[in-house]
This record gives C-alpha cells, sequence and structure tokens, in this order.
C-alpha cells in the first residue's frame, strides 16, 4: 500500500503493476499462502476454490472483451465448453498430454472465437448481443449433433492431468494446476493491457473514432478481442473438463453465460483482480444462502408451510438480488469498492 | 478562386488537394457540394465557416472517417502528395502521414498521459518512441508533471496531450479540429503559439478548422471560408483578415460602423458571395 503524501512522480511508476514493493511482496505472498491451502482445508473449501479459479479464468476472458474492449457476448459459456471438449478430444484422440492439450484448446477456442467474433466488426451494442447468443446457440447444437468431438448425449470422459507418472487426480493436486494456471493466466492478461495491443483494446472502448483516427484497426482489435476471451474462455474451460473427469453436454447453456456476465459486472467492468473478486462473489454466495436456509429451516419459522414452501426458492432469489443491489449501489464493482477501502485506511483517522 | 493570381510567387507543391469533392451521408444528405481547396506543404491554411458549413465533415473526409459515420465521398478526390486518398481506410490514411486531431480532444480518459502518447505511435513500430514522449512532452513541459489518468486534466492540458498524441504518429500534415474549443483566452494563445512552433521547427503541415477566425487567421498563410459544402472566398489570411465581409460576419465588428440597434438592419444584409 501507498503511504500517505508518497505519490508517483513519474511516469514510470503509473504503470507498473506492482506500486511498492510491500504490494509486490503482499501478491507473492498471497499466493503462498493460497498454496498453503490444501495442507489445512478439507476438501469442501478446496473444491469451492478450484472452482473460484477455472471459473475465474474464464471470466477474466469475458472481462477483457466487455470490460477492456467494450464489446458484449451472450455466448460466453458456449465457448467455456467449447474449451472443456476440445481439451478431451485433443487427450482421448490424439493422445496429448493433458497438460499441453489444456493450453491447445484454448488456442481451439481462440479460433472458434475469433470465427463468432467476425460479426463484432459490423455490428455493436444490443446487435451484437443478440449476435452472440446465436453463437451460443450453434455452439450448444453442435455439442449436441457433434459425438465424433463430445460424444454425443453420453459425454466425453477427461483423464486427469499427469505428468510423468504422477497424477493429479485428487482435489489437493489438482488444486495446484488450477492455482498456476489462475496465477499465469492473471498476469498475462495484466500484462497485455501495458502493451501497445492493450491500449489499442481499451482506445476501442472509449472513443472508437479517436482510436480510428490514430490508425488503431477498428475491426481487428474487436475481433482480437474476440480471440483473446474465448482463449481465456477455452482455458477455463479445459481445467473445468478435467477437474470432473467427465464432460457432459448439458450445462453451458445460456443460464451459466449469463453467470459469467454478473461475475464480472459484480466485480468490476475493465478490472483484472475484480474478475476473481466477482466470481468467488458469485460461487461462495449460494454457499453461504444454503447455511443460512437451512438454518431457517430449521429455526422455528421453518414449521411455517409458506417459509417451507418457498425455502428452496430462496438460494435462488438471493442471487438475482445480490446483482440487482450491485448494479445500483456499486456499479463499479467489488473491485472499486476495495480500492476505496484501501484509500480510507491509507488516510486513516483522516478522511481525505 | 483567386488562388492562382493572389500569389505572385510560384505556389509550392500541395501537399494536400481536394477537387471538387461531394460528400453524402446516409446515402440522402448532401453535405459537401463540390468543395475544393489546396493545403501546401509547410504551411498552415486555416478553413473557416459557420456551423453546419461542413467544416469537420471536410476533414472526416480528408481522414476516411466518413465511413464510420455513414458518410462517402461520391465525387471528386482528396489528392495527398499525389496520391488518392479516397475510399481508404482511416489506419492506411494514418499510415501515410495524416493524422487527425478531433474537436474535443477525445483522449482516452482511463489512460496515463504516457499511454495516451504511446497510442498515438500505434502505427510506428520503431525503437525511438520514447525518445519522440521526450520530444512531445519538451513542447508540453506542463504534462510533464501530470502523473494519475489523463481524464483529470484539465481542457487545455487536455488539448495538448490531443495535439501531444499527434505529434507521436510522427505526422507530415495535421488536420486539426477547433483547438480552441472550450479553452480560456489565454490557453487558447498558448495552444496557437504552440501550433505555430510545431509548423515553424517541425515543418508540419496543418489544415485548421476554427470557430476563432481572428486567431486562425493570425497563425495561417491562407485560409478559405466556406459555406453550405462550398468554398464561397479564399485569399492569404492577411487578406481576409481585412476584407469587409469577413470582418462583419467573422470577426465580429463591421468596418468602421459603430454597433448599436439603429444599424441592427446591417446584419441582415446579404452576404456578398452567395
Amino acid at each position: 500500500m501507498h503511504p500517505c503524501g508518497d505519490f508517483r512522480t513519474s511516469y514510470r511508476a503509473d504503470m507498473t503493476i506492482f506500486p511498492t514493493r510491500a504490494s509486490a511482496y503482499a501478491c507473492v505472498a498471497g499466493v503462498l499462502l493460497l498454496a498453503a491451502v490444501p495442507l489445512v482445508f478439507d476438501i469442501y473449501v478446496l473444491t469451492l476454490l478450484i472452482q473460484i479459479g477455472y471459473y475465474g479464468v474464464a471470466a477474466l476472458g469475458l472481462n477483457i472483451l466487455v470490460g477492456f474492449t467494450g464489446q458484449i457476448s451472450l455466448g460466453h459459456s458456449a465457448f467455456f465448453g467449447f474449451g472443456a471438449f476440445a481439451s478431451a478430444w485433443l487427450n482421448n484422440r490424439f493422445g496429448i498430454p493433458v497438460l499441453l492439450a489444456i493450453p491447445l484448446a484454448g488456442l481451439m477456442t481462440a479460433a472458434v472465437g475469433v470465427l463468432f467474433g467476425v460479426p463484432a466488426a459490423r455490428i455493436k451494442g444490443l446487435y451484437l448481443a443478440i449476435a452472440t447468443l446465436a453463437s451460443q446457440f450453434i455452439l450448444q447444437d453442435f455439442f449436441a449433433r457433434a459425438d465424433w468431438f463430445t460424444g454425443g448425449s453420453a459425454g466425453a470422459a477427461a483423464a486427469p492431468v499427469a505428468v510423468g507418472g504422477f497424477a493429479f487426480d485428487t482435489d489437493q493436486r489438482y488444486f495446484y494446476v488450477v492455482l498456476v494456471a489462475v496465477v499465469a493466466m492473471y498476469l498475462g492478461a495484466a500484462n497485455l493491457l501495458r502493451t501497445r495491443d492493450g491500449r489499442a483494446l481499451v482506445a476501442v472502448r472509449d472513443h472508437y473514432l479517436s482510436a480510428e483516427i490514430m490508425g488503431i484497426n477498428l475491426t481487428r482489435y474487436r475481433i482480437l478481442s474476440f480471440g483473446i476471451s474465448s482463449f481465456y474462455a477455452g482455458v477455463g474451460g479445459a481445467l473445468f473438463g478435467h477437474y470432473l473427469g467427465f464432460v457432459s453436454i448439458e450445462g453451458f447453456d445460456i443460464l451459466l453465460s449469463i453467470q459469467f456476465l454478473g461475475m464480472i459486472i459484480i466485480g468490476g467492468l475493465g478490472s483484472i483482480m475484480g474478475s476473481i473478486m466477482g466470481t468467488a462473489f458469485l460461487v461462495l454466495l449460494p454457499e453461504v444462502m444454503e447455511t443460512a436456509v437451512k438454518a431457517l429451516a430449521a429455526s422455528g419459522l421453518g414449521q411455517m408451510q409458506a417459509v417451507a414452501d418457498g425455502i428452496v426458492y430462496f438460494k435462488e432469489m438471493a442471487i438475482g438480488l445480490a446483482i440487482i443491489l450491485f448494479l445500483i449501489f456499486e456499479p463499479d464493482g467489488l473491485a472499486h469498492r476495495w480500492r476505496q477501502t484501501k484509500a480510507y485506511w491509507k488516510l486513516y483517522p483522516f478522511s481525505y | 478562386m483567386t488562388a492562382a493570381t493572389a500569389t505572385p510567387e510560384p505556389a509550392p507543391a500541395p501537399l494536400l488537394a481536394l477537387n471538387n469533392v461531394e460528400v453524402v451521408y446516409s446515402d440522402v444528405i448532401l453535405v459537401l457540394r463540390g468543395l475544393s481547396l489546396v493545403v501546401p506543404a509547410g504551411k498552415i491554411v486555416a478553413l473557416l465557416g459557420a456551423n453546419g458549413a461542413g467544416k469537420s465533415t471536410t476533414l472526416k473526409a480528408i481522414s476516411g472517417l466518413l465511413k464510420t459515420e455513414d458518410g462517402a465521398i461520391t465525387r471528386g478526390e482528396v489528392l495527398y502528395a499525389g496520391q488518392r486518398l479516397n475510399g481508404l481506410d482511416p489506419e492506411a490514411i494514418v499510415r501515410r502521414g495524416v493524422f487527425q486531431v478531433m474537436e474535443g480532444r477525445r483522449i482516452i480518459a482511463d489512460m496515463t498521459v504516457i499511454e495516451n502518447l504511446r497510442l498515438g505511435a500505434h502505427t510506428r513500430r520503431d525503437r525511438e518512441v520514447g525518445d519522440d514522449i521526450e520530444r512531445v512532452l519538451g513542447y508540453f513541459p506542463r504534462l510533464r508533471e501530470r502523473t494519475g489518468l489523463a481524464g483529470y486534466l484539465s481542457g487545455g492540458e487536455q488539448q495538448m496531450l490531443a495535439i501531444g498524441r499527434a505529434l507521436m504518429a510522427r505526422p507530415r500534415l495535421i488536420l486539426m479540429d477547433e483547438p480552441s474549443m472550450g479553452l480560456s483566452p489565454f490557453l487558447v494563445q498558448e495552444v496557437f503559439a504552440i501550433i505555430r512552433r510545431l509548423n515553424q521547427e517541425l515543418g508540419i503541415t496543418i489544415l485548421l478548422v476554427e470557430q476563432n477566425a481572428r486567431m486562425a487567421l493570425a497563425a495561417a498563410s491562407y485560409g478559405y471560408i466556406m459555406e453550405q459544402g462550398k468554398i464561397v472566398l479564399d485569399g492569404p489570411a492577411a487578406e481576409l483578415a481585412g476584407n469587409e465581409d469577413v470582418k462583419e460576419f467573422y470577426l465580429g465588428h463591421g468596418g468602421d460602423r459603430a454597433r448599436s440597434f439603429k444599424n441592427l438592419k446591417s446584419f441582415k444584409r446579404r452576404k456578398r458571395w452567395l
């Protein structure tokens, strides 16, 4: 954290990923702390963290598309699913080691994403949303029909990650695979935004006209952002597939696409850290609600007929409510709240 | 046009020439009706006119932005260094050395000053970008002290950043759309002083669109006045500044006549060039 009154004085300092040495240490310490989780916590916690991991990678991809480039996609879960199938297929069909199949699946998904991103070259806003909705349904239909690729309604088996003779087949072991992937993908995104191409993406979002007169090829970058976003979705999906060990054609529906949108809206559009914060929020919220609902059912209130009937819906309603409340009270997302909290403590006990 | 007769010495080769350009928006709205103008290399040329005359459209026709706004050049040609620019993508036009500084600045608020400058160098792949940033900051010393996001800059600083961003592309021709917009008189002077320096020191040719006719004619060597999509008057800047009609309609004073309600009628007089 920056000490109060210590301002950045050079442009170089403005652009670093870690503003102070302490923040770099804090980040490393955070990763190390996470690496120690399997030694301390039980499977339940690990399962949740792994879920946050693979959804977080995919959500980051959507954030690059929506938050940084200003496009929209209602078909993100289809790309997530495509990555899962692609990785399983590459492994089953060609015997490519899973560890290699995961990034390759990402590249395959990126290629598909570029294909479905082509409409973005010509249309914007709501129209683009509808066009991406088409990609959702086309891919879902493809999953159901392409037996050679997905195994059709039977689904596809996905082998666990193995290096040499060592298989990452338990939650404790797989956790590390996901952790490494998440760190690599997040560092990749943080660096992407400091490059020439990253700046071009943000310029396309903020002022496509002024981006264009600076010689930025709008078509190229809009499609590129679909490619990058699909790459992230594909890797996330592959991690998901090899975690479950089995990929079914169900589950990659529009609901999941909307959940991805919910994650980045709650986390903060255009924020890298926000992507994982929002994912954590949406993964943990149902768990918290589950506990709350159980407590409610056990209490005297649960004996009332009306409450007992409605109790199963509480969970779903809570998620919807959370998204609405976030849009009203914190449209900039959790990442913004986090920055404000930091600023508050930096200046404590003064307000500003 | 008086262009040929007004300059006794042989005119320098035009860097930019618009010949009889006609622009139509959405296939139905005719904006430019056969506009012709010439920008000689190394000069500042002012393009003046009332709101809606088509000044910005002219610039967009040159920089290729029309396409994005559903407009098209339906007749005539835009020649830059002897080559046609019609129909090229904005990207290709920037690569040839034509850079538009848009009206109202349009910097990227979510980026730092340096990132904005680097963005201007998007079409370049060489290693001298860092040196150029230093050079640009040399022209705009007040940008040097500004860290943080460009959105927090004042209006004048944003305008300077927009001009600096243009310099990063190392253009030969800058199309400048109302650099004085929304600036205090003092800042307007500062910005115009910089525009003159860029022209003199770096030899950048500038086509200047302005509402502030007085400042524009003082900086430019030649001026065009357009109305309803056509050039209606042109001449050396000093000559235009002395022209009675220009004085009355653009410089805000009608010769020696005192302004009062008594001769309000004179302002309704039909302009002589129409």
